[in-house]
């Protein structure tokens, strides 16, 4: 029994230790191949357009509700201690630093990411990958390197939509529901919020945006099996690439912090 | 010219191919046949470089591409053209893009890239019309062919078949097999198609039976046909009894 048992939990290590391997063996054959071939641009702006534009309309209704729901939560509290000319500055420092971005990363992760690893997913069970591969085309140029590059760059402008317009979001419930002074609001911003908060959750989002598109791309690349391997494939991104933000979103901010 | 030497894969704990010996000659039309699940696109696809073989030797044109880095293999298997069985068209790209795919990564003007996909379209007896069209639009016969014009963009001195007349009506089955002749006949092209199509036999120039993982037997395409070879008696005559196990009785025994 013991020795079945400790061969069950060797056997899991072994696993997840191939994974793990697998996984950053992944994201170096893309650094390698970023390093030594010429980006396909037609193909960036497409997945530019793919994952940042058509994400743009989500992002905002997350960042304005977000925004709102915040400010009238803050308001609660505030409004006890007397402190309600602090809202602007506590909604605008929590969506600048941790929600603009996480919220992002998380929407663009159930639209976008699952969306990479459903289709490579599907390319890989129908021998596309493998007839790329036979028409000597490197598949991390034409495949992966447009869908990592592309979302890393656009995390960090979808996120700053998503600030602004929850920074709006907070600042309508603010003046027009709660009654509140507008300049109290927008000057507290002004007074408390700083360029490094900006930098930080800008940062934070280009590294999301890593992170998902990396996600995506392995599991749906290293799908097997048929339209059930895809479904997995899809879903595991999706669970592996959220879990993944919302860890290194707490190094991430340990770490700007010192910077 | 193709060595194939004592090339073995495992799976797992399962060997897909156990020491398969074979040679493929230039300019010929080889068949290497045997029932589905026997290992054949696994040796196909070790030819051709898709799937490393866990231990054995690829010699083509004296050169042991088991033995090349992936840079040096690249280059090698540039030689080599490989038709998939569902032609594995890209679905986001139209006939005229699929087709022309590897010059336009290249870099080659389209205009340019028109006039050479034009002439393999014709090579493959489909009308200009269908440059425009998407793989979903297009029926099975259709998408071999494309998947086809889309091998000889790149010149290749040997062709992979991987099951080419799977799926399609014995008419259009006959009409690809014609194809695939008259391509080997004008281009001097080599030809290794995997099958279990007996009407294929007509057009092969030499015969490979795999079974077990290994090559059983292998000859002149007349003489297979009129072989007494156990194996290849029960095969091509679809006989239910003899040293080809039934299928459950085979994935029992494999598995």
């Amino acid at each position: 029994m013991l020795i079945r048992v400790i061969d069950a939990i060797g056997s899991y290590s072994l696993y997840l230790c191939n994974q793990l391997g697998a996984f950053t063996l992944f994201f170096i054959s893309f650094l390698r191949t970023l390093c030594t071939t010429k980006p396909k641009i037609k193909k960036l702006f497409e997945q530019m357009s793919r994952i940042g534009v058509d994400s743009f309309t989500i992002t905002v209704l997350t960042g304005t509700f977000t925004g709102m729901v915040f400010a009238l939560q803050s308001y609660i509290g505030f409004q006890r201690v007397g402190g309600e000319q602090f809202i602007g500055a506590v909604v605008a420092l929590g969506m600048v630093r941790e929600l603009g971005p996480v919220l992002t990363g998380l929407m663009v992760t159930g639209r976008a990411c699952s969306a990479i690893a459903a289709e490579l997913g599907t390319m890989r069970i129908t021998e596309q990958i493998d007839a790329l591969c036979t028409l000597r085309i490197d598949t991390f140029q034409y495949l992966v390197i447009p869908r990592i590059v592309a979302s890393t760059l656009m995390l960090p402008a979808l996120a700053a939509f998503a600030m602004i317009f929850g920074i709006v979001g907070g600042y309508v419930v603010c003046v027009y529901v709660l009654q509140l002074s507008p300049e109290d609001y927008s000057s507290s911003i002004r007074t408390y919020v700083e360029w490094y908060d900006i930098r930080g959750g800008l940062i934070k989002a280009c590294v999301f945006g890593l992170i998902l598109s990396w996600v995506g791309s392995y599991k749906g690349y290293n799908t097997r099996g048929g339209a059930r391997g895809v479904g997995i494939s899809t879903t595991q991104s999706v669970v592996l690439s959220s879990i993944m933000i919302l860890v290194s979103n707490y190094f991430l901010t340990k770490m700007l912090e010192q910077l | 010219m193709i060595k194939v030497i004592d090339l073995k894969k495992k799976f797992d704990h399962t060997w897909v191919t156990n020491g398969v010996t074979i040679d493929i000659p230039d300019g010929k039309m080889t068949l290497i046949i045997g029932r589905s699940g026997e290992g054949k696109s696994v040796l196909l696809k070790q030819l051709v470089g898709l799937i490393k073989p866990t231990s054995g030797h690829i010699i083509v044109d004296g050169v042991d591409i088991t033995k090349l880095t992936e840079k040096e293999l690249s280059v090698e298997l540039k030689k080599f053209g490989y038709v998939f069985q569902f032609a594995a068209l890209l679905d986001s790209l139209n006939v005229f893009e699929n087709i022309g795919i590897t010059l336009l990564e290249s870099g080659m003007p389209r205009k340019e890239v028109l006039a050479i996909v034009t002439e393999k379209l014709k090579l493959v007896h489909l009308s200009e019309d269908t440059l425009h069209k998407y793989p979903s639009e297009l029926s099975g016969g259709m998408r071999k062919r494309v998947g086809l014009a889309r091998t000889l963009v790149t010149n290749p001195k040997i062709i992979f078949y991987d099951e080419p007349s799977t799926g399609l009506d014995p008419i259009t089955a006959c009409a690809i097999h014609e194809l695939m002749f008259n391509m080997q006949k004008e281009l001097g092209i080599t030809s290794v198609v995997i099958t279990h199509d007996v009407e294929l036999f007509k057009y092969a120039d030499y015969i490979a039976l795999l079974y077990d993982g290994k090559i059983q037997c292998v000859g002149e395409a007349k003489d297979i046909w009129e072989s007494d070879n156990p194996y290849v008696y029960q095969f091509i005559r679809g006989l239910p009894n003899g040293p080809i196990t039934t299928e459950q009785q085979h994935f029992k025994d494999k598995f």
